[in-house]
């Protein structure tokens, strides 16, 4: 498949069209979907009318933006104006969003033709993407294995070849762990550089929309596009979009990139070699590279798994049965509320719910929540001195290739472990990439973790960027 | 070290958050949720007294924007979603006469 820059390039100077495009992805979804599972819901009839009007636009002269005529496949928790949006979950099933969110108003403002909503774990808790209501998604590049998630669904339709680019959430890993287990690129930015108005919430410190993409500048194109101060979003950074793509060439000399020995222990072997294959390459690419220990990261799985559940169990509390979704009947709205709750949630859902209630409830917040934002305070110290001796870091993305489905699904804490690397830069608010570098077990792909500080995004990828160009991808 | 979480425990927390666990269930999730717990014990072994808590990244402080009227969503259309609605309104099962 084309790259997302490429279709841009050929569709603003009229090599090719967005009909074009779009109809080269839309039966890239027919041919898989049912076997991958990978879309929720395609909306044709929009992307259609969406790619027509690019055409039309083109055809009078204008200027289409710089994702003229990109097919892009959206995590179903971006609501979309009148657009199923489910969460992968039975308690917001039919719901039509009536606003969209503003990733997606800036896609569209740049050209870009959304083709559909992809599946998930369930409010994006998971990281297999076996926790969907609906079902599972493939990994395209094995049957048999998870894509990883939560935002497994956009990772598979960019590894499927079904669209070029797709947005993801991270609140984790989420986007970082199946990009590594699809073989994409995958970025988790600092938290505030995309607006997450319409982002549906599970925990709104740590939450974050990101781009896939199968190389460094499609990723950079993508986030570039959707970056930038919201005022619809409090949280938003000030400033304007950063310049990405005319920094992805920038090498890597000069940059001191430090190894983190807890970002690798306990990988596979194979995913360790490829982690120093990596900074080998940096090295040779004139990189300055040294070793560190940080050892509050080992603290970051304890802390995140109550403070992510914590914030989850407050913003879920809106799913009650009285405004959207699922409404289950009972005599009184209490009961109502409960008999709703409780169809709607799947198990994972409601693990959550009850280990964050229980860590937020009176006698347990100080030993478990409460401790939890002391380790967090910890977590951004140690980050920040790292930083004072390496610009970026490097480790692994995921302990392991894909996995098979049902491994892991019968202990959460087994599941959760695909998350140690990932999580603390969530905690930190951090930036992080994860690059395919290298393929281990079963000739799957592996994922290389670069880690930088806030605003690092432009340093990010072009340090992901060299690791590309090695591996023979430009 | 066992798990500090009693099956009371969740079956408390479960009806605080409008959960309702069946027998099978409780047992799965006090073993489960307990597992996180234990997990997280790790945490207490540190000494980390006074050390501030960070409840978001940036530090959060108020965001004021300029009292203007702005446009909203439309009321039919949000109400067009809401599983019940009358007059106008959300509609829901009779409050008064519960339990407290």
């Amino acid at each position: 498949m084309k790259s997302a820059q490429q279709i841009a390039s050929e569709v603003r100077s009229g090599v090719t069209t967005a009909i074009g495009e779009l109809t080269t992805s839309l039966r890239a979804i027919r041919e898989r979907n049912d076997e991958l599972h990978v879309f929720l819901y395609v909306d044709e009839e929009g992307a259609i009318e969406a790619a027509a009007r690019i055409d039309e636009r083109v055809g009078r002269g204008d200027d289409v933006g710089p994702l003229a005529g990109v097919p892009i496949a959206l995590k179903d928790n971006l609501c979309q104006t009148g657009i199923p949006t489910t969460c992968s979950s039975r308690i917001l099933e039919g719901w039509r969003p009536p606003y969209s969110a503003t990733v997606i108003d800036r896609l569209m403002a740049a050209g870009a033709v959304p083709v559909g909503k992809t599946n998930l774990d369930e409010f994006a808790m998971g990281s297999s993407t076996e926790n969907s209501a609906f079902g599972p998604t493939r990994n395209p590049l094995d049957p048999s294995r998870v894509p990883g998630g939560s935002s497994g669904g956009s990772a598979a339709a960019v590894a499927a070849d079904m669209t070029p680019i797709a947005l993801g959430s991270d609140t984790g890993g989420s986007i970082r762990q199946p990009a590594a287990l699809c073989g994409l690129v995958g970025m988790k930015p600092t938290y505030g550089l995309v607006s997450r108005y319409g982002l549906i919430a599970f925990a709104s410190s740590l939450d974050q929309i990101g781009p896939f993409a199968k190389n460094v500048t499609d990723a950079a194109l993508l986030l570039e596009a959707i970056a930038g101060h919201d005022p619809m979003d409090s949280t938003s950074l000030p400033e304007p979009s950063p310049s990405l793509v005319a920094h992805v060439n920038d090498g890597v000399a000069g940059q001191r990139i430090a190894l983190v020995r807890e970002l690798v222990e306990g990988a596979d072997d194979d995913v360790v070699a490829s982690v120093y294959r990596a900074v080998e390459t940096l090295r040779d690419a004139g990189a300055t590279i040294v070793e560190l220990s940080i050892p509050e990261l080992h603290l970051g799985l304890s802390a995140y798994y109550l403070i992510a559940p914590a914030e989850a169990s407050s913003n879920l509390a809106r799913y009650d049965g009285v405004r959207y979704g699922l409404r289950v009947d009972a005599d009184d709205v209490a009961a109502m509320n409960e008999a709703t709750r409780t169809a709607g949630f799947g198990d994972e859902v409601k693990r959550r719910i009850i280990v964050g209630t229980y860590a937020l409830s009176a006698g347990y917040y100080d030993a478990y929540y409460g401790q939890a934002l002391k380790v967090r305070t910890q977590m951004i110290a140690a980050f920040k001195r790292a930083y004072q001796q390496a610009d970026l870091l490097i480790g692994a993305t995921t302990p392991s290739v894909a996995f098979t489905f049902g491994s892991k699904t019968k202990d959460p804490m087994a599941m959760y472990l695909n998350d140690v690397f990932t999580i603390p830069t969530n905690l930190a608010g951090e930036a992080a990439v994860s690059v395919p570098f290298g393929t281990g077990e079963a000739e799957l792909p592996i994922g290389v973790q670069l880690l930088g500080p806030g605003r690092s995004e432009a340093r990010l990828f072009a340090a992901a960027r060299v690791l590309e160009i090695a591996e023979g991808r430009s | 070290m066992t798990s500090p979480l009693r099956r009371e425990d969740v079956a408390h927390v479960a009806k605080l958050a409008r959960l309702s666990l069946t027998e099978a269930e409780l047992d799965l999730f006090t073993e489960q949720c307990g597992k996180v717990l234990e997990h997280a014990a790790d945490m207490n072994s540190l000494n980390l007294d006074g050390v501030v808590a960070t409840a978001h990244p940036f530090g959060l402080i108020n965001v004021v924007r300029d009292d203007e009227v702005r446009p909203s969503l439309d009321r039919d259309t949000v109400l067009a979603m809401a599983p019940d609605a009358e007059d106008g309104r959300f509609a829901v099962p009779r409050i008064m006469g519960e339990a407290p």
